[in-house]
């Protein structure tokens, strides 16, 4: 069963089919489906795509979010009078603050995969590195809604994830140059982000390896909350994770025991469609992601993961039912990512029609145009944003330059956490002499 | 038979040696392991157990019994049949401070989830440089069994021992398992902690000191079982009881074997066991894993880098048969190590027999 961003229902059995075309939707009033666009987008070959979203899905009794009016409106539909307006005023989704903030989000994210590119080029960078144009709406839309403790985990396509939840421009920059001053001393690499500070653990290259790391912290807020007894550990955290992860085997695991222990924990696919060169459709079953929540007994939701703004609704209510202890949900973001697969990838086996139906649907230039319609920013103060992280970015790259290689005696650091390994405390005894080791009163 | 245990190297928490009278308590290494995981759960709240049928079952092998009842179910977690799932749950909870002890029901099972134990455990402090540490310890029993087929006997020592970032203990006595099992749950890093099922049933002399609370056995450190002159057999878990045996059986033959208990194989105490070659000259490694790329070719090696030009004879590597454990009885006993191998493999380096060209 969907559902629509402001009804979460339980979920029951309800018989799905892909629909390919608007018809079938108007003609079934009860289908709630929270997306501006109809029902599986797939490889073009299999399936035919309307890219006018059909606006006449005004379903009689539909609940339908405002949010639904970004992209309409950047789709040329004037729906201002209907869709904006609930019980006969206008609802603005966004105070101009939270607009400008999640512009500015998604233009350092945009702009510093692009510099990423660049620096890839001209040999700065080297190994593997995953790019996340494209997919931006889904990363500003979530993780701006979390506080400083709540955990991110995240793939190999990490860095805007890093961005989002706070890691610095240059922190992030230095380590993809694998200098001494980045997020992991350049010792974890494009792949591999971690920061304690903001509770990003993990940037992992296995697909499928972050997701019972998740479930992990998520227990462990849980833990802490009813066995340590510390009330204010409410934390939340959040996967991220691509179509291809969700026919491995750990995602089920992780789905069946988040939702039995009831943990606060929001799994949030980024459905771009590919992995790698293998389409979504080609290698599930049945693609319909979201579906797989209602059978491990949790709340399933899609989302258009190319509109920021319907992303915050279904991450708001997704991230409230964690934190008041109701449990998992997943959520299913429909997004595109302009670029291959890394920038080893050649990306040809995509149709380039397909990829210029979603650079239609760009993410930034939905919300700005969004912003302007609504009088929420005029282009200068936009434009200002732009220039803005321009310059972070440059002085992210310069810092980056400059900064130091790792020295030589970094190489045998923090194999372990024991400060000289082995069982050896500080103080070169053996830890387990150490009094303050044995601490601790074992009433048996 | 009153084993004579050295307790040279139990470091004690406290200066004075104690006279250890032969009245010594005794307890199955079942008892010691539940003890310990008992008095590190009461001592840290932050400790809890979980794996499959370690709660209402009483523990797959009676490990983790009244544990359940006596902490609750949030400590005691009974997972679903989840390796990659629940080992990753645990690592994900210890990232952030939690201590879990992950029981695999046998260490083949830990397979389905190495994933996990290599690279989001192992490797986490490296690649985070020292923001995120793992204390997380993944316990449960390695090697053969009896009986239990080829894909339930294998010995995983070699494969975690090989990888940076992970400690690897396997203790062979009940004060072994308390000591050992109590610093592994206490350690900031993730620990493989490789028991055997076998020695679950086997009774030990323990003195007082091990049964207090706070004793702990540093990890890195053999121990020497049994001290001798003539030749150096180290062996760690079951093989340790063998090379025992062996050794008494050698003493009636005039050699004087000294028998290393590992206790540690990653890291590997070398300096102890070089030293001990050192002084018989001569160097049995044994054990129940497959021989190639096992515990016994590190410490081979180690003893030709450091050592060579004490040894009076070849090193000789005593392990398992190159084959994927047999079901039958008899093929069984033939694929593990036993004590007429050892004692075999010993006169050989001793030259008290013709001296084979390869492995029998």
């Amino acid at each position: 069963m969907s559902f629509s961003a402001t009804n979460f229902a339980q979920p029951r059995p309800v018989p799905v089919g892909i629909r390919s075309n608007e018809k079938s939707l108007s003609s079934d009033p009860f289908r709630f489906r929270f997306r501006g666009s109809p029902s599986f987008l797939g490889s073009p070959h299999s399936l035919r795509f309307n890219p006018t979203p059909p606006l006449k899905l005004a379903i009689p009794h539909s609940r339908r979010s405002p949010a639904a009016a970004v992209t309409d409106v950047s789709n040329g539909k004037m729906v201002k009078s209907s869709a904006n307006m609930l019980f006969g005023f206008v609802l603005q989704l966004i105070t101009k603050e939270e607009g400008l903030e999640l512009y500015e989000d998604m233009i350092l994210g945009r702009f510093f995969e692009d510099m990423c590119a660049q620096m890839y080029y001209r040999g700065k960078m080297f190994g593997f590195v995953h790019l996340y144009n494209g997919q931006e709406a889904v990363s500003t839309g979530f993780i701006k809604l979390l506080k400083k403790e709540d955990t991110v985990v995240s793939t190999y396509r990490d860095h805007v994830h890093a961005l989002s939840k706070g890691v610095p421009a240059r922190a992030v920059m230095s380590e993809l140059f694998g200098k001494a001053t980045g997020c992991c001393r350049g010792q974890g690499g494009s792949m591999h982000m971690f920061s304690k500070e903001h509770n990003l653990i993990g940037g992992f290259a296995f697909i499928g390896e972050g997701i019972p790391v998740a479930t992990g912290a998520a227990f462990s807020s849980k833990y802490r909350r009813e066995v340590l007894k510390e009330a204010s550990a409410d934390h939340v955290t959040l996967a991220f994770f691509g179509d291809g992860t969700c026919n491995n085997g750990q995602f089920y695991e992780c789905l069946n025991m988040a939702a039995l222990w009831k943990l606060p924990i929001i799994f949030v696919v980024e459905n771009n469609l590919w992995a790698i060169g293998m389409s979504h459709l080609r290698a599930t079953s049945d693609p319909e992601i979201w579906k797989k929540g209602p059978a491990f007994g949790m709340a399933g939701v899609h989302v258009d993961g190319m509109d920021v703004l319907k992303v915050r609704e279904v991450a708001k209510e997704a991230i409230e039912r964690a934190r008041r202890g109701d449990g998992p949900t997943l959520v299913e973001c429909e997004t595109y990512r302009f670029r291959g697969h890394s920038l080893a990838d050649p990306d040809e086996l995509r149709d380039p029609a397909e990829k210029a139906r979603y650079a239609a649907r760009d993410p930034i230039s939905a919300l700005k145009k969004y912003m302007i319609e609504n009088k929420l920013a005029n282009e200068q103060e936009l434009k200002s944003i732009e220039k803005k992280i321009d310059e972070v970015l440059d002085d992210a790259v310069e810092y980056s330059d400059e900064s130091p290689l790792p020295p030589r005696s970094q190489l045998l650091e923090n194999v372990f956490a024991d400060p000289k390994g082995f069982g050896i405390g500080p103080d070169g005894k053996y830890r387990c002499e150490d009094p303050k080791f044995t601490q601790g009163t074992a009433h048996v | 038979m009153l084993r004579a245990i050295r307790h040279k190297n139990i470091l004690p928490a406290f200066s004075a040696f104690r006279a250890f009278s032969s009245s010594a308590k005794e307890m199955t290494v079942r008892e010691a392991l539940n003890s310990a995981l008992d008095e590190e759960m009461s001592a840290d709240p932050k400790v809890f157990l979980m794996g499959e049928e370690v709660g209402e079952y009483q523990g797959a092998y009676k490990i983790t019994k009244g544990l359940l009842d006596k902490y609750g179910p949030e400590r005691v977690l009974d997972t679903p049949i989840t390796e990659a799932g629940f080992t990753g749950i645990g690592v994900g909870a210890a990232y952030y401070g939690l201590r879990p002890v992950v029981e695999f029901m046998t260490f083949n099972f830990s397979m389905q989830a190495i994933d996990h134990i290599i690279n989001s455990a192992a490797k986490s402090n490296y690649m985070s440089a020292g923001q995120i540490s793992v204390p997380i310890v993944f316990r449960g029993p390695n090697g053969a069994a009896a009986g239990v087929g080829a894909q339930h006997s294998q010995c995983y020592a070699a494969w975690y021992a090989s990888c940076p970032g992970l400690k690897v203990l396997s203790p062979y006595s009940s004060e072994d398992a308390r000591g050992l099992l109590k610093a592994a749950i206490r350690d900031p890093d993730p620990v493989v902690f490789l028991e055997n099922e076998l020695l679950y049933g086997e009774s030990f002399p323990v003195s007082a000191e091990v049964l207090d609370s706070s004793f702990c056995l540093p990890i890195g450190k053999a121990k020497i079982e049994r001290e001798g002159k003539d030749v150096t057999i180290t062996a760690f878990s079951k093989m340790v009881g063998y090379a025992l045996k062996a050794a008494e059986i050698l003493a009636k033959e005039g050699i004087s074997a000294e028998v290393i208990n590992l206790r540690s194989i990653r890291p590997l105490d070398r300096s102890t066991i070089n030293a001990s070659v050192r002084k018989t000259n001569r160097l049995v490694t044994v054990e129940e894993g497959f021989p190639q790329h096992g515990v016994g070719a590190e410490i081979c090696t180690s003893v030709i880098e450091e050592s060579f030009g004490y040894l009076d004879a070849p090193v000789e590597r005593i392990a398992g048969a190159d084959v994927p454990m047999p079901y039958a009885a008899n093929l069984e006993r033939m694929a593990v190590p036993q004590v007429e191998d050892i004692v075999r493999a010993a006169k050989r380096a001793c030259y008290r027999s013709v001296p084979l060209a390869a492995t029998a």
